[in-house]
Formats: structure tokens, sequence, C-alpha cells
């Protein structure tokens, strides 16, 4: 579940990027860039494990979901630090000296 | 189980192989020129996002799943002599293969990056005629 919650955030994050670019104030370009390695090294993870051990490809359970989630919310974060401490519209700037 | 231990691995390389890059563009100020192939530390700017990205969220996974903790040894497979060896054949496996798929991913990326740019009409900057 969460690699399919995960591919959809990238998704959404890319197509949101797209509209935008070239301008890419906000870094959603990095954001989908974190979404898809994830999902990408997911991938891997769930082909190879279902050739090895076999099973069901996709895990359809809530622990699954918090855990797609969770992952989004993780990397909405770090993308929401990363975006004010670079500042880019200079707001922390202007506030910090009011 | 440890798994996102190589691509973790790849991405402090590409990272400081990136900043190299981005050091000799600057000095040869090739870093807005087409002629340079376009922005290599761009290019491995996209692939050091998927690396690290990928790294953090699947950490948070292994925290997830109880197979990474806060206190040494860290990963739970080396408390227990019998998961030592299930933990390095997966980091050699689906490891290896994270870090291989992504980078193949990037290669694609460059390349038709790289095909699209060449389509792109060079402009050249003419010097305005006319005035006083």
């Amino acid at each position: 579940m969460f690699l399919i919650m995960t591919a959809l955030a990238a998704v959404i994050a890319t197509v949101i990027w797209y509209a935008n670019a070239p301008e890419d104030k906000y870094k959603v370009g990095m954001l989908s860039l974190f979404l898809w390695g994830a999902t990408l090294m997911w991938l891997v993870d769930h082909v190879m494990a279902y050739l090895m051990e076999g099973g069901e490809f996709f895990e359809l359970n809530l622990d699954a979901t918090m855990l797609g989630l969770s992952v989004i919310v993780l990397a909405l974060i770090v993308w929401m630090l990363i975006l004010v401490i670079s500042d880019p519209k200079g707001t922390l700037k202007k506030v910090l000296k009011t | 189980m440890a798994c996102f231990l190589v691509p973790a691995g790849e991405a402090i390389v590409t990272t400081v192989i990136q900043k190299v890059v981005e050091n000799n563009e600057k000095k040869s100020g090739a870093a807005n020129t087409r002629e340079s192939g376009g922005k290599w530390s761009q290019r491995l700017g996209w692939l050091n996002k998927m690396l690290w990205g990928g790294v953090m969220l699947l950490a948070l996974e292994h925290i997830w799943h109880g197979e990474v903790v806060p206190w040494p040894p860290f990963l739970t497979a080396m408390q227990n002599p019998a998961d030592v060896a299930p933990m390095l054949h997966e980091i050699a496996t689906i490891g290896v293969g994270m870090a291989v798929f992504v980078t193949v991913v990037w290669v694609l990326m460059v390349i038709i990056a790289e095909a699209k740019s060449r389509t792109i009409p060079q402009v050249k900057a003419k010097p305005v005629a006319g005035g006083a």
C-alpha cells in the first residue's frame, strides 16, 4: 500500500512541478524527486521479494496504509524544512527584521 | 533489513562528486552554457535527490518495522548472529538492485534531457543598435 501511496504522491508532485515549470521557487521538483526515489526503491524491493518469496505483491492493510501516510508526511516535513531554511521568498528574513 | 544502506553509500559518493563538479563548473564559468553539456551539477542533483529521498523514506519504513533502532548496533539483525547472513544477502541483492535501478532511471533522464536540450535553438545575444 505504501508503494502505491508514495507513487501517487510522486505523480501529484510532478504534475504540480510541471504546471509551474520552469519556475520552481518552492522546490516542488525536489519533493517529487524525493518521492520518486523512494517509489523506485520500493518497486525493486517489492518485485525482488515477490520473485524470491512469492506471496502478495501489495500489502493492503491498515498498517501499510498508516506507513504510507507517515512516509508522505515525512517527505512533506523535510521539504517544508528545506523550504523554510532556504527561504526563497525572503519571508523569514522580513519577519526576523521586524 | 538494511537494504537502504547501499543507496545511502551511493548517495554519499554522488554528493561529493556533485560538489566537485559544481566547483569545476564555477571555476570554468561554464555553469550556464549549453556547450558544457548543460549543468552537470544539476543533472547529478537529480540523482542525489532521488537517492537521499529514497534513503530517508526507506529508513522510516525500517524504523516502522523495527529493523532499525536508535541504539547500537542500530540494526536489529546484528543482535542475532543467525540474522547477519540473511541481512548481508538482502544488502547484496535488494540493496544493490535499488541503487542500480535508481541510477539506470537517472541515466535515462539525463539522456532524454540532453536530447531535448539539443533540439532547443541556441539564442545568441546581439548588440543593440541605434540610439544616440
